[in-house]
């Protein structure tokens, strides 16, 4: 072809249908298409690092607690208050931290699901 | 007084199960009903089945004998559910599995790691049942002088005369009721015996005792202390008699916020038995399974240490039987289901069997203490379910072999040292904290052998492994196709 190709004037740039998915994101995700499978595998990872970092801190907290008593043993047998420290931890202050693990853990959980499904829905 | 405490608790469990015949639900409409159930009472009936004669009665013996490094069991047990929360309780709940094999079908699509599951559910389940119903003997024989066996008779009989009748399991309100009696029946008698321990002047150990000191008393003991801690924290998710209650939730969500419950009423329950083991010690009691019943008598003494037996002795049975039918509910029914043909006649023979062997292995078996045995199935738990509901929820590329691989060789391999602890008795040395401690191996055996063998066979993929992430992970409130696999359990 020769010539100069002919001159359009663009009167909508139709930014807002360049931005949209043409089918609601649930049936991306029913389809299994290529950006239904990135958003399901968002979802999972930002889940799964909720639970990662959750387990490892109790991680920390468990395992290093018999570290701990091993490696300083002043500790086995230090008193906090009149009672002995491991007893303090280990049969008193260990349950709440676990309730306020456990709590925070839901919180975060629920609101990852709900920006999950708020940006699903949206369109 | 004792004994009729323990008549009453019996006759209550005989009446509510009789009950159970009359009100004759159907599964499906049980199922539908408890969708209606609060997080609160839904997680007092997980309670009150989890509590066993190990909780109750068990931890301060082992206390009195092992001194502060058995404290990791109820940090454990109450821990264990810490993990399941974070990493399979709402996915477990919308998997829709009503069993573990129920869920090993759903996400791995083969019928074959379904049976290895149900194998492995029926092991656990009998692992667990045989230290009940000891423990009931050994209570038993200490109230009323009766030989050994007739306690654990008693248990089994009523336990599988409900079961049958069908009643006990589906009220989810007598399972609440028994967290309530339970935690009632160590809270009372333990106020007054605080009290006593007052008006004796706060006795104390005797100076220079390390019974109380970490990493002692033990050949091994900080092999021992983790592999105890892996074995209760990663073991908690894959009783067989849990898991059936997060089905009765509504959705995920529920299922997230009554698991939170849960962890709230355990560790406001296992306050105490630390308080018992160190009271035990202090009194010089000797350390056995029964030292729970036998220190209101020498604390308080008199009538009212009588009445205060009285009520331990009814939620120690309260714990026996509660425990046991669920067990024997969830034992039973994969018998019958995957096991025997299915159905109503498959499943009375399933009961029977479910609790004649473990019954059977209570009277031939080593006389271990309770919570000992119990923290064995807590390892084959967590040897075999542990990393197949992990990599199951979180791993897309974990393959039929490789779930197989890892079920058959980190549960065979705690099941064989289970065996070995509770046939040859507890041996010494290296070996012995092997056998009688094995988690610290056998989980990262199992999950190791999982994943290679996944990646090592990626062609067995499960095909609808993409549908069943939308399954387990997206909130409800998304209208998804979620595939339409259902339960054949239902």
């Amino acid at each position: 072809m020769t010539g100069k190709p002919r001159r359009v004037v663009v009167t909508s740039p139709r930014t807002a249908a360049a931005r949209r998915p043409r089918h609601p994101l649930t049936r991306e995700i029913d389809e299994q298409t290529r950006l239904g499978e990135v958003y399901m595998r968002s979802l999972v990872r930002t889940q799964f690092r909720l639970a990662l970092f959750v387990c490892t801190l109790l991680a920390c907290l468990v395992g290093g607690l018999p570290l701990l008593f091993l490696l300083v043993p002043d500790l086995r047998s230090a008193h906090l208050l009149g009672l002995p420290l491991p007893w303090v931890v280990l049969a008193g202050l260990i349950y709440p931290a676990f309730i306020a693990g456990a709590w925070l853990y839901v919180w975060q959980a629920e609101r990852n699901e709900r920006d999950f499904a708020d940006l699903v829905e949206r369109q | 007084m004792s004994i009729a405490a323990i008549v009453v608790v019996v006759l209550a469990a005989i009446l509510i199960g009789a009950f159970g015949i009359r009100m004759s639900r159907t599964t499906s409409d049980f199922y539908v009903a408890s969708r209606t159930v609060s997080p609160l009472w839904n997680a007092s009936a997980i309670g009150g089945e989890y509590l066993s004669a190990a909780s109750f009665l068990g931890i301060a013996g082992l206390l009195i004998t092992y001194g502060a490094d058995m404290l990791w069991l109820p940090v454990g047990w109450t821990g264990g559910y810490l993990v399941l929360l974070v990493l399979v309780s709402a996915p477990l709940r919308r998997s829709g599995a009503y069993t573990l094999p129920d869920f090993a079908e759903a996400r791995l699509e083969s019928m074959a790691v379904r049976r290895a599951s149900s194998v492995l559910v029926v092991l656990i389940g009998w692992f667990y049942l045989m230290p009940q119903f000891q423990s009931a003997g050994l209570v038993f024989r200490t109230i009323t002088g009766a030989p050994e066996w007739a306690g654990g008779l008693v248990v089994a009989a009523v336990v599988a005369a409900n079961v049958l009748s069908g009643g006990m399991r589906s009220i989810t309100f007598v399972q609440a009721f028994q967290y309530w009696l339970k935690l009632t029946a160590l809270a009372v008698p333990l106020v007054f015996m605080l009290l006593a321990w007052r008006s004796d002047g706060f006795p104390g150990l005797p100076p220079g005792d390390p019974w109380a000191l970490p990493l002692h008393g033990r050949e091994h003991p900080l092999y021992e202390t983790y592999s105890l801690i892996l074995a209760t924290f990663l073991g908690t998710m894959g009783l067989p008699h849990v898991l059936v209650r997060f089905y009765t939730n509504p959705d995920g969500r529920a299922a997230r916020r009554t698991t939170l419950v849960v962890l709230t009423l355990l560790g406001a329950f296992y306050l105490m038995p630390a308080i018992y083991g160190y009271l035990g010690r202090v009194y010089g009691l000797p350390a056995t399974d029964t030292v729970v019943l036998s220190l209101p008598g020498r604390l308080v003494g008199g009538m009212g240490g009588e009445l205060l037996t009285a009520l331990i002795t009814a939620g120690a049975f309260a714990a026996f039987l509660s425990t046991s039918s669920g067990l024997t509910v969830s034992v039973a029914g994969v018998i019958a289901q995957d096991i025997l043909r299915g159905g109503v006649r498959s499943f009375r023979v399933a009961t029977i069997l479910a609790v004649v062997v473990p019954f059977a292995l209570a009277g031939t078996a080593r006389s271990l203490p309770v919570a000992t045995v119990v923290g064995l199935a807590f390892a084959v738990a967590a040897s075999s379910f542990c990393p197949l509901l992990v990599l199951g929820i979180w791993w897309r590329r974990l393959t039929t072999v490789g779930a197989m691989s890892g079920l058959l060789l980190g549960g065979g391999l705690a099941c064989a040292a289970v065996l070995a602890t509770i046939t040859g008795g507890p041996k010494t040395g290296w070996m012995g904290a092997l056998l009688s401690q094995p988690a610290a191996w056998t989980v990262p055996v199992s999950f190791t052998v999982m994943v290679v063998v996944s990646l090592l066979t990626q062609s067995r993929v499960p095909p609808g492994v993409a549908r069943t992430m939308v399954r387990l992970h997206t909130p409800e409130r998304l209208n998804l196709d979620r595939g339409d696999w259902r339960p054949r359990s239902l």
